[in-house]
């Protein structure tokens, strides 16, 4: 962790002469005639610093010098680090205290960890949650089995929300006015207004809350409005779902809430959706998609996924068709589409577009055709209420309405146009209207659309220059949040706000289903939930949350034994009963929209807006786990970037790294730009969430602010913007290139890329598996056992092993936050990235193949091999890396003295060496966060991959207890545990009924860089794609 | 020039170049036994601690079992340290008013933890787990010493890696029947080793290698 250190960037790092020229690049994929898989255009261009990366191990180490230090010296400098290090061995242990407890809990086996159910709101919305703590302390989150909306795993969000909960940085203190108050000072202030507000039934009275789906919230907020008739409720979500709400509503005249049922369906066309990734629902939605093309033998079927999308995404790299359209073409695509369905298209003159080819359109129309009901068209959240209504009428010309599509009753308890909402506010404060505002969560004075310039209403600017500035035309500001942030900054009170797992709640999934929000822990800085925050403004300071959501739901379902059924929610994280039933909605009879926002602009480069898909909205900037996660695709870490499609970027003649002005309607901003192959052309992509100016020590002044440029009328995609080169360049932090895998056998002599080619990512169509089963089979002389100096080691017991499915893994990075949070992994900061030093155990490759314009992309989640013969081993001058006699490779971080020979010897490139003190050893609130089951690493010692030895232990020890073997499925690792397709599957490959072994018995087998004869205990299923016969090219 | 050195000095490098060889085998002598002397190793000291708790009265006078206040010993990692409540089960009818329990009652009045001194620590790298080691038939004097004798409590075995490894590497030497586990006054019998192998047999203890993997103990 770097809390308190201040991230130098490398200025100047690039070297111009190495700019990537897109023509050479180009000329190089024809010649290898699509065949060849590359990872980034550095490597296509074979940049210095790509070779660096991909031939030294450490490419950034300095130079040592050479000739200044006498040999004399150098013996000395030996003979006293081996005395002292002889001497560390003689510590004196410290002397450590017990402290039991007075009266020791009933539930708590000291050393024995407990999990609890409860639900994280992202967005208001719930996913459901089973969180481990230890002695009363939640270290691990992960997904919680039993809730429809997680089915066991967890997002990378949720999981590192934990990270969030501990931050140093969240408030500790109410403040007024910036100075320390307290909560008792604020009650009477709440008093007074109460006061107050009650003779002018709450006129100039607002509240102002993000997305809300708690019944028991909306229960309190709806009393509260009781008892102030003439105050109003707004809501705000930056990251919204206004247009999908706003398209239910066009299509069929009220509110609905949609969700998929990917289970049943067979053909899937996502109009620019990400629904594997992002959304409510989206882990579920994974694993159903998953599940319907996983592979068992040749005989097996999959679905099949069209994209049409602007942004390279998650989805679109699962697809089996995807083009590259800009946002206009989009809706152009839908109209086209339902015009040839017979579904409503909207009666506006229809273009066809032009990313597509001719034949492609009336393919898909007959695919679709044959599978009705069995088939789903949905449009991404971030679509114009247009695209998503022609969704829904599609979907019901072909009756999948009620099958694949379900429509339910709206999850959100009072479904509005909330950028409308806000803007209403916005507009009453301007005219003088709000005397006092009450701000739950959010940040609306960063993330509100540009156009409302609710910061001047806050903090007006001088009506003559240099002259004193007005007073806010808001008398009253009131702001609880998570984090003292640009909003609390500028309000009277800030109230810091509990975090979800140190308060009472509840919340609903994407189905309607009831969760019931249980704290882990009590608040560390004292902070208070929205409950308790509206039963003061109602007048009942007194009441706990707890007792709010409990009597609630106690009303609601009067039923005799209710403490039997809230014991029973709380223990599964589910209220039974719940679920919106589906409803049958008919389309509304003929609706007319001129077109989303994305076709009123008048060409020219359009603009996209997208939550960042790891800080999301800038909720997440201050955490560290999520700055650090390559974020998919890009593989890059603390910034966001403007993305461009090579073909744009080759006209514009701009580069990776370049910064340039965007302008769009009199406003004005600076981006770095990013070459992203398969990106639509004359589009740009800016991700929400950073430039944040008062975030916290890890998220303040990173990246740029793209809401500056986003407006109300146009949240998420507008044209005409404007590209200015500035000649600057800006370094930026990412992982594409590093810990690459050699494609090439650089002995055998170049003849074509493909005939050496070493098949990292081994692919085929349905067809061309089933016809040729053992496509990707490892060839016998690369397999052989016996190709080796020592003798062969004989695994009786167990022998533990991992099979990682390639075919469904979606590239979610679900794993790697399940991994750092597991195995105590430090964050190192940009300027460590940048050089290769990031610490993640497990990383995703991504691979892409064919041309720039359009490739296809793969993703290989890559761990350490546990090979049987293991290079590291062998190299390690000091046995701190020895192999146990169950097949796992084992660090030993005692031994480890730091020579990094074994990373230098690994060709998997999986071993990370702690060069500085990574691990955070002395801010307080980190040290709870710790899974107390694996060693803090200090600095010097190498790290890698322990197949989550502690959870193998663990199993070993409770089934020896129990008089029996492990059996499969006891063990998790974390990065198996929270993946949402079960991409990753561990267990012992002894036993031939294992879920692990009989994928391994499956002809898609393989090993990395089988011809090492390394005998890799992690082996990977090849890919499988299921495209269109009819759809050429 | 005047001489630096007296000529006493010669005499003085002569013995340190001729007595180099002693003088780093002492040195290296007296490092040793300053790591194994109790000033280290805390064996045979013992531990104040604010009551002075006499397991030889409760274990062998009174005869109170381990798991009466060990209680996770059989299922947990951690033995389990009694809360003040268990305590009190007894001394809130037997020595209410001994000025020696007066920190226990205190704990319970103010509803504060006693504070005790660990005795047996091992290093935060090692991850022992006293539920497995139960489980096959290592009995609480093997590690704790003669426990039942102590009338204040001391670390009986330097807890180095070297005598962990000592049963890691040879079982049969000390494992006894479940029945004896929480015996205190157990010895060995005189077939020990008879009796050892037949036990490693039957309490499926595994062999040396999988004993002695660095993953048993370290992660």
């Amino acid at each position: 962790m770097i809390f308190g250190k201040t991230l130098k960037l490398m200025a100047g790092k690039d070297n111009p002469q190495e700019r990537l020229d897109l023509v050479t690049i180009r000329a190089r994929l024809e010649e290898a005639s699509g065949r060849r898989t590359w990872q980034s255009l550095d490597e296509l261009a074979e940049t210095q610093e790509f070779k660096n990366f991909l031939h030294h191990e450490f490419p950034h180490v300095p130079e040592k010098s050479s000739g200044q230090v006498s040999r004399r010296d150098a013996l000395k400098f030996m003979a006293a680090s081996a005395a002292f290090a002889g001497l560390t061995a003689c510590t004196k242990l410290p002397t450590e205290k017990i402290v039991p407890y007075v009266i020791a809990p009933e539930e708590i086996v000291p050393g024995k960890p407990l999990f609890y159910a409860t639900a994280m709101p992202f967005a208001g919305i719930a996913t459901g949650l089973l969180v481990e703590s230890h002695m009363g302390r939640p270290t691990k989150i992960e997904g919680n089995p039993l809730h429809p909306a997680s089915l066991g795993a967890a997002d990378a969000f949720a999981q590192a929300s934990i990270l969030t909960l501990y931050d140093p940085d969240r408030p500790q203190v109410v403040t007024r006015q910036g100075r320390i108050s307290t909560w008792s000072a604020f009650l009477d202030a709440i008093n007074e207004l109460r006061a107050d507000q009650l003779v002018k039934k709450g006129e100039g009275l607002r509240i102002l809350t993000e997305t809300v789906t708690s019944p028991s919230l909306a229960d309190q907020i709806q009393n509260f409005l009781k008892q102030f008739p003439q105050a109003k409720w707004h809501q705000y979500e930056p990251a919204g779902r206004d247009t999908v709400r706003e398209g239910s509503r066009v299509a069929f005249g009220e509110y609905v809430n949609t969700y998929y049922r990917f289970d049943r369906a067979d053909v899937i066309l996502a109009l620019d959706s990400d629904f594997l990734c992002y959304g409510p629902g989206a882990l579920r939605y994974a694993r159903d998609f998953a599940d319907k093309r996983r592979i068992v033998d040749n005989k097996s079927t999959m679905n099949r996924l069209y994209v049409v999308e602007s942004t390279p995404s998650n989805t679109g790299s699962m697809a089996d068709h995807r083009w590259a359209l800009g946002p206009r073409e989009i809706e152009g695509f839908a109209r086209t589409l339902a015009q040839q369905l017979g579904a409503n298209s909207g009666g506006v003159s229809i273009t066809a577009p032009a990313g597509i080819p001719t034949d492609a359109i009336p393919t898909i129309v007959r695919d679709l055709q044959n599978h009705k009901g069995t088939s789903i068209v949905l449009a991404g959240d971030q679509q114009s209420p247009a695209v998503h209504a022609l969704a829904h009428t599609i979907n019901h010309a072909l009756g999948n309405n009620g099958k694949t599509v379900i429509y339910t009753d709206p999850i959100e308890a009072n479904p509005a146009d909330q950028t409308q909402s806000l803007g209403e506010l916005a507009a009453d404060i301007r005219v003088g209207g709000v005397e006092t505002l009450i701000i739950i969560g959010g940040n609306p004075l960063y993330n509100a659309p540009a156009n409302y310039e609710l910061r001047s209403l806050f903090f007006p600017l001088p009506t003559t220059p240099g002259g004193a500035r007005p007073a806010s035309k808001v008398k009253l500001k009131i702001h609880l949040s998570l984090y003292n942030n640009e909003t609390s900054e500028l309000c009277d009170w800030h109230i810091p706000q509990a975090h979800y797992l140190e308060s009472w709640g509840d919340a609903r999934a994407y189905d309607g289903t009831v969760s019931i929000i249980q704290p882990l822990i009590a608040p560390l800085y004292d902070g208070k939930s929205a409950h308790e925050l509206f039963a003061a403004l109602s007048g009942e300071p007194g009441r706990t949350a707890h007792n709010i959501v409990h009597d609630y739901w106690k009303n609601q379902k009067s039923i005799k034994d209710y403490e039997i059924f809230w014991e029973t929610s709380l223990h599964d994280g589910v209220m039974a009963g719940t679920a919106f039933a589906p409803k049958s909605v008919p389309p509304a009879a003929n609706y007319n929209v001129a077109g989303g926002d994305s076709s009123t602009g008048s060409g020219g480069i359009a603009i996209i807006f997208r939550p960042d898909p790891t800080v999301w909205d800038g909720a997440f900037s201050n955490n560290g786990w999520l700055q650090e996660l390559p974020k998919p695709i890009t593989k890059l870490t603390w910034d966001n970037v403007a993305m461009l499609s090579p073909g744009t970027a080759q006209r514009l003649g701009v580069t990776k790294g370049e910064v340039v002005e965007l302008r769009l309607a009199g406003r004005a901003l600076r981006a770095p730009v990013w070459v992203a192959p398969g990106h639509a052309d004359e589009t740009i992509t800016v991700h929400l969430g950073y430039g944040r100016t008062r975030a916290g020590r890890l998220g303040t002044g990173i990246g740029f602010n793209a809401y500056a440029l986003r407006t109300s009328d146009r949240p998420w995609s507008a044209s005409g913007v404007d590209i200015i080169k500035t000649g600057e360049r800006y370094p930026l932090a990412y992982t594409q290139y590093q810990h690459m895998i050699s494609q090439d056998q650089k002995e055998v002599e170049e003849e074509s890329v493909a005939a050496f080619n070493r098949q990292l990512v081994r692919v085929a169509t349905i067809e061309e598996f089933r016809k040729d089963p053992d496509f990707a089979r490892d060839s016998e002389e690369n397999t052989r056992a016996d190709d080796s100096l020592y003798p062969p080691y004989k695994y009786d017991g167990y022998a533990w092993g991992m099979a990682v499915d390639t075919n469904s893994c979606i590239g979610c990075n679900a794993c790697v936050v399940a991994c750092q949070s597991e195995n105590n992994i430090p964050v190192v900061g940009k300027e460590q990235v940048s050089v290769g030093r990031a610490m993640h155990w497990i990383r995703i490759d991504t691979y892409f193949r064919g041309g720039l314009d359009d490739p296809e992309t793969y993703y290989e989640p890559v761990l350490c091999m546990h090979c049987e013969n293991a290079p590291c081993e062998g190299v390690c001058p000091v046995g701190a890396t020895v192999h146990s006699p169950e097949g796992l490779n084992e660090m030993v971080y005692n031994r480890c003295v730091g020579t990094r020979y074994c990373s230098n010897n690994c060709p998997y490139k999986v071993r990370r060496f702690n060069f500085e003190l990574y691990s955070d050893w002395t801010t307080p609130s980190l040290v709870p966060l710790r899974n107390p089951n694996v060693t803090v690493r200090s600095r010097g010692v190498m790290e890698k991959c322990t197949y989550c030895v502690q959870r193998i232990n663990a199993a070993k020890i409770k089934s020896e207890l129990e008089d029996r073997d492990v059996r499969d499925g006891d063990i998790q690792t974390a990065c198996q545990q929270s993946c949402p397709t079960q991409a990753l599957v561990f267990g012992n490959i002894n036993d031939p009924n294992s879920r692990v072994s009989k994928l391994k018995a499956q002809s898609r087998n393989y090993s990395l860089v089988a011809e090492l004869n390394t005998r890799p205990r992690t082996t990977y299923l090849a890919r499988l794609r299921n495209p269109n016969p009819e759809i050429k090219g | 020039m005047a001489q630096i050195f007296h000529r006493s000095t010669n005499t003085l490098s002569r013995l340190s170049i001729y007595g180099a060889a002693f003088i780093v085998v002492a040195l290296g002598g007296g490092i040793y036994e300053i790591n194994e002397s109790p000033y280290f190793t805390e064996v045979n000291v013992a531990q104040p601690q604010p009551v002075p708790f006499s397991h030889k009265h409760h274990v062998s006078e009174l005869g109170i079992d381990c798991r009466y206040c060990h209680t996770s010993v059989e299922k947990s990692s951690f033995a389990g340290v009694p809360p003040t409540y268990t305590c009190m089960s007894c001394h809130s009818q037997i020595w209410v008013n001994s000025p020696m329990l007066e920190p226990v009652r205190a704990s319970l009045r103010t509803n504060r933890s006693i504070e005790w001194t660990r005795v047996n620590a091992l290093p935060d790298f090692v991850y022992f787990d006293h539920s497995i080691h139960i489980k096959k038939g290592v009995g609480c004097t093997t590690c704790h010493g003669p426990i039942g004798e102590m009338p204040i409590t001391w670390r009986a075995n330097t807890l180095y890696m070297r005598w962990c490894l000592g049963c890691h590497r040879q079982p049969e030497l000390y494992v006894r029947p479940r029945s004896q586990i929480f015996n205190a006054a157990y010895q060995p019998p005189n077939n020990q080793l008879a009796l050892g192998q037949e036990l490693v047999k039957v309490y499926k203890i595994k062999n040396q290698k999988q004993l002695t993997d660095c993953v048993t103990c370290h992660r």
